[in-house]
C-alpha cells in the first residue's frame, strides 16, 4: 500500500473540482473523489490486516521516508499503525457522508467542495505523519478551510464563530509549535522524527515543560476544558458538512496528537501531569453534559455533548492504562461517526423545518420516518445503548479507568460515569420532543430523506453498528499500538 | 584584472548599462510608455537571469568591494523583486508621465543596495546606503499632483537624513575606537568597551530607522500611505530586504565578538516590534497603512531569525525575504490594481470583492495566508524556520512571544479575508481589468508563494550558500 496516494487523491480531487464548469459536475467529481477515498481507506485496512496476519510485527507499516529540509532534520516520513488506520477509516466515512449531505449547497458550490476536500487532505496527512514537522504542517492546513467554511456558508453569528475558531485553533497550534521546538532542541539528538524521538530518552526536565505545551495545544482542538469555548459556537454556526468535519475529524486531530505525540514521546511528562488531565477531562465531561441539558437548539445540544464525549477521550488517555487508551481511540472513532451522523440529521431536519429549536418541533416521525429513525439511532448511540458504538467505547474506557485502584481515579471514574445519566436525560428529551407528540402545524407537507441523505446516513450507521456489534476488530486493530505506548510508560515507572 | 572586475561586478555593471540605456532612450528618442515598458520588462528579466550565472567569490579595490555566492543570491532576490514590480504595476507605469525616470531612480537605488550588500568597509557602505536612499525619496514624490505624496517624500528625506547622521556618528565612533573602517579588520579589534557599545548602538539605530523597527518606525505609515503603491511596495519589500541582508553581514561578521551584547538588544527590539506592529495593524482602515504596519511586524519576525548567530540564522533570513518578496508584492499588486482603477484604498471597499473579481481575490488570499504563515504557503516555512533559528538559543520566552504574535497577526489578516469573501456589499468593486503583464506578475508571485515552500531545494540551496 502506497501511503502518499491517500494525500495525492484528495489533492487531485481538489484540482479536478477547480476545473469543473458547473455545480453538477463539481458535485459528482467530489463524490467520486470521496468514494475513491473510501475505497482506498478500506484497501489500507485490508492491506494492513493481511500484513499483520502474515506476521509483520513492525511498529509502523508501509513506511516511507525521504529528506525534505535536511538542514533542520525534517523528513517526509509517513507510516501507519492500528490507531492511524482506524482514524483514516473514520475520516473517509465522514468525508463521503459530508459530501453526500451537502448535495443542496447552491452558494459557491465549487469553492465549498474544494475546501471540504482540502480539509480531508489535511486530516489524512496528519494521521499518517511520523515526522513532527509535517504533522504540524497538516494540522495547520486544516484550520483555514474550516474558517472559510463557517464564515461563508455558515448561519447565525458565523463571522464571530469563524474568527473565534480560527484564533483558538491557531493558539493551540502556537502552543504545539513551542512544544515541538522545545522537544527539538531539548532532545539529545536534534530531530523531528517521531520514531527516533520515541527511542530517545528526552530529559525529564524538557518533558515537564514540553508535555503540557503539546498536550494543551492539541487539547484545544479536542475541546479540553477550559479551551472548549470554540466548540459550541463553531459547530452551531457551521454548515452541516462543516459541523460534521469539525466534530467528526477535526476534534480527533487533537485527541490523536495528545496520544501519539505528547503521551508517546514524553511518558515522564504524561505521568507527571496525568492527574491534572483527569481532573480537567472529568470537568469537561460533567460540565458538557449539564450544559447540554440547558440547550434548546439541536446543534448546540450536539456541540455541548461533543465537549462531554471528547472529554472521555482525554480521560482515557489520562488514565494511563492500556484498556483505557484503547477505549480512548475507540471513543474517537465512535464519536466521530456518531456526531457526524447527528449533525447530518440535524441538517436534514433544519432544511425542512427551517428551525433547530427543539420546542418548535414535534411529531416529525409522522412525516419523515426515515430521518427521525436515524435521529433515534444516533441518540441511542450517544447515550450508550449496547449494540451501538458509543457503549463499546465508553465501557472500555470505564473498565480501563477502574484498573487504577486508588481513590482519586475511582472518584474521577465515578464522576464521569454519572454523566451517562445526564446524557440519557437530554438525549431522550430532545429526541422525544422532536419526533413524538402531535405534529406541529405547518409541517404536514414535509418530505422524507432524499437518496443522497439516505446514503450518507446508512454509511455512517453501518460504521456505528459494525463497531457496536463486533467491537473486537477495532480493538484488535488498536490495542497492539496502544500496548507500545504503554510499554514506554511502564519503562518510565520501572526506571524511577 | 579587467576580467575579474567584469565578472565580480557583473550585477552592478548590468544595472548601470540598463540605467544608461534608459537615459539615452529618454533623451534621444520619443518612444511612448506603451512601447517602452515591455522593453524595460525584458531588460529586467535579463537582469534576473544574469544575476544567477557566472557568480564568483572575490574582492576588488583593496577590500572595498567583496562578493560571494550568498551575496550574489541576495542580489538575485532583489532583482526578482524589481522585475515583479515592473510587471505588477504596469498599469500605473504606463499612465505615468515620467516612466523612464521612475525606472532610472529605482534602478539607481537598487544599484546602491547592490554595492551596500557587497561593501567591505564602512565608507563604501555609507556611500551605497545614501545612493539607495535618495532616489527613493524622489520616487515617493511621484504622484506630483497629490499633496500626500510630497508630504511622504519630505518625511522620507528628513528621516533618512537624520538616520544617516546617526550612522555617520556611529561610524566615526567605531573609527575612533578601533582605528579602522574595514569590515575584515574590525572584529579583531572589538573588546566590548563602552565606546564600542555606544558606536554599535548608533550604527544599529540607523539600521533600525531604515528597517522601521519600533521605536524608530514613526515615519513608515505616513510615507507608505502617501507614496504611489509601486513605490510603497518597493520601500517595504526591496528596501527592507536589502537592509536585512546587510544587517546579517554587520551582526554576524563585523560585530560577531560582541554577540552577547547585541543578542539582547535584537531580542528586545524584536519583541517590541512584533507586538507594536501587530497592535497598530489591528486598527488600520487603509490598505497601504495596514500593509505598512504588518510589514513592521514582519520585520520583528526577521529579527527573531537574525538573533541566532549561525548559518541557519542567515539561511532562514534570506529564505524568508525571498518568500516575503513574493507574498508582499502580490498583496501590493492587488492593492495597486484596485487603487489604480477605482481609486479605492480602504479595507471596507474590499467587501464583496470575491463576487466580482475571483482571480485577484485568490491572489490576495494566498498572499495574506503566506504573510500570516499558514501552510501550504511558503510563508509557513519561512516563519517556522525563523522561529526555529531563534529558538536555537533556548530562549523559550522569546519564541513564545513570537508564536503568540502569529495569532494576533492572523486575526488582522483574516479581517481582510473576511471582507473579501464573507461580507456582503451592495456595490462591490466592479470587475477589474488586468493587463497581461499584471496577470503574469501575479501568477509568478502565486507560484513563488506555493513552490518556494514545498520545494525544499530552494532552502537547501540557500543553506549550502551559507556554509
Amino acid at each position: 500500500m502506497n501511503l502518499p496516494v491517500l494525500i495525492l487523491l484528495p489533492l487531485l480531487t481538489a484540482v479536478v473540482i477547480l476545473l469543473m464548469r458547473n455545480a453538477t459536475q463539481v458535485k459528482w467529481a467530489a463524490l467520486a473523489g470521496a468514494a475513491a477515498q473510501f475505497v482506498l481507506a478500506f484497501a489500507l485496512l485490508f492491506a494492513f490486516r493481511s500484513e499483520r496476519a502474515a506476521g509483520n510485527e513492525a511498529q509502523m507499516l508501509f513506511e516511507l521516508q525521504y529528506n525534505w529540509f535536511p538542514a533542520w532534520h525534517i523528513s517526509f516520513h509517513l507510516g501507519v499503525d492500528g490507531i492511524s488506520v482506524a482514524m483514516i477509516l473514520l475520516t473517509s466515512f465522514v468525508v463521503i457522508a459530508g459530501v453526500l449531505v451537502s448535495w443542496n449547497v447552491e452558494k459557491m458550490t465549487k469553492e465549498f467542495y474544494f475546501l471540504l476536500i482540502l480539509l480531508s487532505l489535511g486530516a489524512y496527512g496528519f494521521f499518517m505523519s511520523l515526522d513532527l514537522f509535517i504533522l504540524f504542517f497538516f494540522l495547520e492546513i486544516a484550520v483555514i478551510p474550516k474558517y472559510l467554511l463557517i464564515g461563508i456558508w455558515g448561519s447565525g453569528k458565523k463571522e464571530y464563530a469563524a474568527n473565534k475558531l480560527a484564533l483558538m485553533l491557531m493558539g493551540g497550534s502556537a502552543l504545539v509549535l513551542v512544544g515541538l521546538l522545545g522537544t527539538y532542541f531539548g532532545s539529545p539528538t536534534k530531530t523531528f522524527d517521531l520514531m527516533t524521538l520515541s527511542q530517545l530518552n528526552i530529559p525529564a526536565s524538557v518533558q515537564h515543560i514540553c508535555f503540557p505545551l503539546l498536550f494543551v495545544g492539541f487539547g484545544v482542538f479536542t475541546a479540553l476544558f477550559p479551551f472548549h469555548t470554540w466548540v459550541p459556537d463553531g459547530h452551531s454556526s457551521a454548515p452541516t458538512a462543516g459541523s460534521m468535519f469539525l466534530a467528526g475529524i477535526s476534534m480527533k486531530l487533537g485527541g490523536y496528537g495528545c496520544l501519539r505525540v505528547a503521551t508517546y514521546i514524553m511518558p515522564d511528562g504524561a505521568k507527571e501531569y496525568a492527574n491534572i488531565i483527569i481532573v480537567l477531562s472529568a470537568i469537561a465531561i460533567l460540565y458538557g453534559a449539564f450544559a447540554t441539558m440547558m440547550q434548546k437548539d439541536l446543534k448546540y445540544i450536539n456541540a455541548y455533548s461533543s465537549v462531554s464525549h471528547c472529554g472521555f477521550v482525554l480521560l482515557g488517555i489520562g488514565m494511563l492504562t492500556k484498556t483505557a487508551m484503547t477505549g480512548a481511540v475507540m471513543q474517537m472513532v465512535s464519536h466521530g461517526l456518531m456526531t457526524a451522523l447527528f449533525f447530518a440529521v440535524i441538517g436534514m431536519i433544519y432544511e425542512r423545518t427551517h428551525t433547530r429549536q427543539v420546542n418548535e418541533m414535534g411529531g416529525l416521525l409522522k412525516v419523515m420516518p426515515f430521518i427521525t429513525t436515524v435521529l433515534f439511532i444516533v441518540g441511542l448511540c450517544s447515550l450508550g445503548l449496547p449494540g451501538l458504538s458509543g457503549f463499546v467505547a465508553e465501557m472500555t474506557i470505564f473498565m480501563g479507568s477502574w484498573q487504577n485502584t486508588d481513590a482519586f481515579h475511582r472518584i474521577a471514574t465515578i464522576a464521569a460515569c454519572m454523566s451517562i445519566v445526564v446524557t440519557a436525560v437530554y438525549i431522550l428529551r430532545a429526541v422525544g420532543q422532536t419526533a413524538m407528540g402531535p405534529l406541529k402545524a405547518g409541517y404536514e407537507n414535509l418530505t422524507d430523506a432524499t437518496w443522497n441523505e439516505k446514503a450518507a446516513a446508512i454509511i455512517l450507521i453501518a460504521g456505528i453498528v459494525a463497531i457496536g456489534i463486533a467491537p473486537f476488530w477495532l480493538n484488535d486493530l488498536v490495542s497492539p499500538a496502544t500496548e507500545i505506548i504503554m510499554k514506554k510508560l511502564a519503562a518510565v515507572t520501572a526506571g524511577m | 584584472m579587467l576580467n575579474e572586475f567584469l565578472i565580480l561586478m557583473k550585477s552592478e555593471l548590468v544595472l548601470c548599462c540598463i540605467i544608461f540605456l534608459l537615459l539615452f532612450i529618454k533623451v534621444g528618442t520619443d518612444m511612448t510608455n506603451e512601447r517602452m515598458l515591455p522593453l524595460v520588462q525584458v531588460l529586467l528579466l535579463v537582469n534576473v537571469v544574469a544575476s544567477f550565472i557566472f557568480n564568483q567569490e572575490g574582492t576588488l579595490f583593496g577590500g572595498l568591494f567583496t562578493t560571494n555566492l550568498l551575496m550574489a543570491f541576495q542580489k538575485s532576490i532583489l532583482s526578482i523583486g524589481i522585475y515583479l514590480i515592473s510587471l505588477l504595476f504596469a498599469d500605473w507605469l504606463k499612465k505615468s508621465e515620467h516612466m523612464p525616470e521612475f525606472f532610472m531612480l529605482m534602478l539607481s537605488a537598487v544599484l546602491g543596495m547592490f554595492f551596500m550588500i557587497s561593501s567591505g568597509s564602512l565608507l563604501m557602505f555609507f556611500l551605497a546606503l545614501e545612493l539607495s536612499t535618495i532616489p527613493v525619496a524622489a520616487m515617493a514624490n511621484f504622484d506630483l499632483e497629490k499633496k500626500l505624496s510630497s508630504e511622504a517624500a519630505m518625511k522620507m528625506i528628513l528621516s533618512s537624513a537624520f538616520s544617516s547622521g546617526i550612522l555617520l556618528f556611529g561610524i566615526s565612533l567605531i573609527y575612533g575606537a578601533t582605528g579602522t573602517i574595514n569590515f575584515a579588520e574590525i572584529p579583531a579589534l572589538l573588546d566590548g568597551s563602552p565606546l564600542q557599545i555606544l558606536a554599535f548602538v548608533f550604527l544599529f539605530t540607523a539600521f533600525a530607522f531604515k528597517l522601521s523597527i519600533v521605536p524608530f518606525h514613526l515615519w513608515t505609515a505616513d510615507v507608505y500611505e502617501g507614496s504611489p503603491v509601486a513605490v510603497t511596495s518597493f520601500l517595504s519589500v526591496i528596501s527592507k530586504g536589502s537592509i536585512a541582508f546587510i544587517l546579517l553581514t554587520t551582526l554576524y561578521k563585523v560585530f560577531a565578538p560582541m554577540q552577547e551584547i547585541w543578542y539582547n538588544m535584537v531580542m528586545l527590539l524584536s519583541v517590541i516590534t512584533m507586538i507594536f506592529g501587530n497592535l497598530f495593524a489591528l486598527r488600520q482602515q487603509n490598505i497601504k497603512r495596514f500593509l505598512a504596519f504588518s510589514s513592521i511586524a514582519q520585520v520583528g519576525f526577521i529579527l527573531v531569525g537574525l538573533s541566532s548567530n549561525s548559518s541557519q540564522g542567515t539561511a532562514s533570513v534570506v529564505y524568508f525575504i525571498l518568500i516575503y518578496i513574493f507574498s508582499n508584492l502580490a498583496a501590493f499588486g492587488v492593492a495597486g490594481a484596485i487603487s489604480q482603477q477605482t481609486g479605492k484604498e480602504r479595507i471596507d471597499d474590499l467587501k464583496g470583492l470575491y463576487q466580482t473579481n475571483p482571480f485577484i481575490s485568490w491572489v490576495l488570499a494566498l498572499a495574506l495566508f503566506s504573510l500570516a504563515g499558514i501552510p501550504p504557503t511558503a510563508g509557513f516555512f519561512g516563519k517556522l524556520f525563523l522561529i526555529t533559528a531563534g529558538a536555537s538559543k533556548g530562549n523559550y520566552f522569546f519564541i513564545t512571544v513570537a508564536a503568540l504574535n502569529l495569532i494576533v497577526s492572523l486575526y488582522y489578516y483574516l479581517r481582510i479575508i473576511r471582507a473579501v469573501f464573507m461580507d456582503k456589499n451592495d456595490q462591490p468593486i466592479e470587475k477589474i481589468i488586468l493587463l497581461p503583464s499584471v496577470k503574469l506578475g501575479m501568477l509568478i508571485c502565486g507560484a513563488g508563494i506555493i513552490l518556494t515552500g514545498l520545494l525544499s531545494w530552494v532552502y537547501d540551496y540557500i543553506t549550502s550558500l551559507t556554509m
